[in-house]
């Protein structure tokens, strides 16, 4: 479990978070539902990824990992911790 | 190694593996772009030749489910694990061929790196290179066959190639040890031993499924003491299998990608299927996409009426060309009779709809072959889900357009239990390809064949709103069942979006054949018995009535009118009619007499028993035998009440709505057994659609009259 600060300090975000073009690296789960389907699906800690598109109604998203196009909820994605790229850059 | 083997094919979904199947079988099979779609345990043969000795194997092939793990999260990924894991299932295969797309290396790996720890004997069949050439990828398949330790051979199974190298590949396989692709004894030392002494299996990776399934265990070949014995073990020593699975997921990455840091070169910078990306951008788009999605659908409506009506209107000529020939040059009986007004009535009723059957499945076939069923599920998801609904329900709930039967099979790849019985329960309700031909001809009776804007054809229109009004039933019966269903369970939606592809129009033939075949040979069946039955009930009736009413007439003159009188009170008077008449009164109130009771009762068994129904009462009731379509007979039919045409509007309407509505299909409530397991549901399902039904269908007539 990762809290607030954490976050703040390490770039930390969620995947539900980013927009579309935005790229991230898979950090940890705070979410034990959908964390072993999703890692199954390639999308495993160290992982780099990006968010491909945003359904309309803002639900559900798709996102590239390791070469494919994945969708799944807004909801599973906020279980995904990532680091993200650019903030990591500007700390 | 035997002279005959079982080999087990095995990969993700989208991989190509049903292609490689049809290829090495040659039997038909659907191959599809949904994830997902080969729901059942597929079975075939072919003949394998061994280099060494140059003898030739038979092989039983299995097409497993696609499947993305051998951890079950659905009913149809219980397949993979139960096959391959427990060495007394009857299709344990000898070999196992993992079916890879090179392009999603890493996650065709996972699977395939299970597959290894099984210790059964495999060899990873690799698609798509040529793919993964174009985006400037190196793979170096001696290097990655060298660290997983089995065989690889490219393949492309659509245009044939790699097909004898695989399969001498699997005949010269031998059993030998292969190294552990990760250390799982190490994760529970004493709970994999333990259960290695209690049940069989033939690795420690096994038994590590074992523990980690054993509440799935319904079908696996083990007897309630071990299985307990198996459950202390766990107590014991702490086994949580959460943590296991984690720690084993994240181990097969870790070493995963090592081996593909080795083995693979992006010679140049990746491309990110950018072709699928640009017409995504169209197809999803928060405006445009729905559009599409809507003007498909119209198109589909709109072209299953007009390419159909000129086939159509051949096969009806010809049939009523070849009654007209047997009546003709054979004498006339019970046989003849039999003939002309049973079995091609019955006949002519199925094969006519053969055109708008397969229309409709082209369409749905295409859908789904290019990938884009996968973006309607995307697009969709967020309107299903206050329905109590998931974006995988689209795939059923479009389908069920065509059929409901394979429609409710397809909800397999709905993990959410509610959220797949909802799916279930109200798939039905979507108007399918049987009622076409009661619509069609219904339409035809009271609507004009008349364009409105000039280029509308209006009972396009009134077809088209009779889909809606099904869909809205649907969608409110959903609404209704998530309100009234508890379920704790959380619902997810994790889908692959394959790339766009070409449709594969062998596949889609096959398809197409499939289908219209299984409704010629499995519907066509009932329809046909059902129409001898009911030329039987409405030729013959109760001994006494029938003498009498022949004693009648044969003191009568033998004109004309009396003939056809003579007709109409012998129809009257059949079992047919007396069944019929027995249940008008139920049925008046929603505007139908007794013939149209009778069709109600034969139409249970499959709705579109509802016009070879009514052609044979109709050809048994009128003397010019075969010479004209039931539509011109129940056009000229009058309502002897009111002196007006029986096919008035408010019977017509009320008739098409009661179609809508009512579950009458048995191959529909026996898919709903098969798939509920369970005979609550389609019982219910049968209630409520029917007293559905009824009530909307005296509303409308009461209203309209």
């Amino acid at each position: 479990m990762v809290d607030a600060k954490q976050m703040a300090n390490k770039a930390l975000t969620t995947l539900s978070d980013l927009k579309p073009g935005e790229e991230a690296v898979v950090d940890s789960f705070c979410n034990e539902d959908v964390s072993l389907k999703l890692m199954e699906m390639g999308l495993v800690p160290g992982e780099r990824i990006s968010v491909e598109r945003i359904a309309p109604f803002g639900d559900p998203i798709a996102v590239w990992v390791s070469g494919y196009l994945l969708s799944m909820r807004k909801e599973s994605a906020a279980s995904v911790i990532v680091v993200d790229r650019k903030k990591k850059e500007q700390l | 190694m035997k002279s005959t083997i079982k080999i087990a094919l095995a990969g993700n979904p989208n991989s190509g593996k049903s292609t490689l199947f049809n290829v090495l079988t040659g039997l038909n099979q659907k191959v599809a772009n949904f994830p997902g779609i080969t729901v059942d345990k597929k079975t075939g043969s072919c003949f394998f030749v061994r280099k060494s000795d140059d003898q030739k194997i038979s092989a039983h092939i299995i097409d497993l489910p696609g499947t993305y793990s051998l951890y079950p999260k659905t009913p149809d990924e219980r397949v993979p694990f139960q096959v391959l894991c427990d060495p007394a299932d009857e299709d344990y295969p000898d070999a196992v061929i993992i079916v890879a797309d090179a392009s999603n290396l890493k996650r065709s790996l996972f699977l395939c790196s299970q597959v290894i720890d099984l210790k059964i004997p495999a060899v990873l069949a690799l698609n798509m290179m040529d793919l993964v050439r174009s985006m400037g990828i190196e793979i170096d398949l001696a290097k990655l066959s060298d660290k997983l330790g089995i065989p690889i051979i490219p393949t492309n199974a659509l245009k044939k190639e790699g097909i004898d190298v695989l399969k001498q590949t699997v005949a010269s396989l031998e059993p030998k040890p292969v190294k552990d692709f990760i250390q799982i004894h190490d994760y529970s030392p004493c709970v994999l031993s333990g259960i290695r002494e209690t049940v069989k299996v033939k690795s420690n990776y096994a038994a590590f499924q074992v523990a980690n399934n054993l509440e799935f265990l319904s079908t696996f070949h083990i007897n309630p003491g071990s299985k307990e014995k198996i459950r202390s073990l766990i107590r014991e020593f702490a086994f949580d299998a959460y943590d296991m699975q984690t720690k084993e997921t994240l181990e097969r990455y870790r070493v995963i990608n090592e081996i593909v840091k080795e083995c693979v070169v992006h010679k140049a910078l990746a491309t990110k299927k950018k072709i699928t990306e640009k017409v995504d951008n169209l197809l999803t788009h928060r405006v445009f996409g729905y559009i599409f999605f809507l003007l498909i659908l119209f198109t589909i409506f709109q072209t299953v009426f007009s390419w159909s009506s000129i086939p159509m209107a051949w096969i009806q000529d010809s049939f009523n060309l070849l009654s007209e020939y047997i009546l003709q040059s054979m004498p006339p009986g019970i046989f003849t009779d039999l003939l002309v007004n049973g079995i091609l009535a019955g006949l002519s009723g199925i094969i006519v709809f053969v055109p708008q059957i397969a229309s409709l499945f082209f369409f749905i076939a295409l859908l789904e072959d290019t990938g884009y069923m996968a973006r309607v599920s995307f697009l969709m998801d967020r309107l299903m889900r206050p329905f109590g609904l998931n974006g995988k329900s689209v795939l059923p709930l479009v389908s069920g357009v065509a059929c409901a039967i394979p429609a409710i099979m397809s909800t397999r790849t709905i993990s959410n239990t509610k959220e797949r019985f909802i799916t279930i329960f109200v798939t039905p309700l979507i108007s399918c390809s049987a009622r076409i031909p009661v619509f069609t001809l219904l339409i035809s009776l009271i609507i004009p064949n008349r364009f409105v804007f000039g280029f509308l054809n209006l009972q396009g229109i009134v077809l088209m709103s009779l889909y809606m009004i099904g869909f809205v039933a649907a969608l409110g019966s959903a609404l209704v069942l998530k309100l009234l269903l508890k379920n704790k369970e959380k619902s997810h939606f994790i889908l692959e979006m394959p790339v766009y592809r070409m449709p594969r129009w062998s596949n889609i033939v096959l398809t197409i054949l499939e289908k219209v075949k299984i409704f010629l040979f499995d519907a066509g069946k009932v329809i046909v018995a059902i129409s001898i039955i009911l030329w039987f009930l409405s030729s013959y009736g109760p001994s006494g009535t029938m003498q009498k009413l022949e004693t009648k007439y044969a003191h009568l003159e033998q004109t004309q009118q009396n003939l056809s009188d003579k007709r109409a009170e012998k129809l009257e008077n059949s079992f047919a009619g007396r069944i019929g008449k027995s249940i008008e009164p139920a049925i008046r109130p929603l505007g139908f007499d007794w013939k149209i009771g009778i069709a109600l009762i034969t139409s249970f068994a499959a709705r579109e028993v509802f016009v070879g129904t009514m052609s044979t009462i109709y050809s048994v009731g009128d003397e010019t035998k075969g010479q004209s379509t039931v539509h011109d007979k129940m056009l000229a039919e009058i309502n002897q009440d009111t002196g007006k045409a029986q096919y008035s509007a408010a019977t017509g309407f009320s008739l098409m709505i009661f179609y809508v509505f009512a579950l009458q299909c048995m191959s529909t409530v026996a898919v709903v057994y098969r798939e509920t397991k369970s005979w609550k549901t389609p019982i219910a399902q049968i209630l409520y659609m029917s007293g559905m039904a009824y009530l909307f269908s005296l509303l409308v007539f009461q209203l309209l009259k």
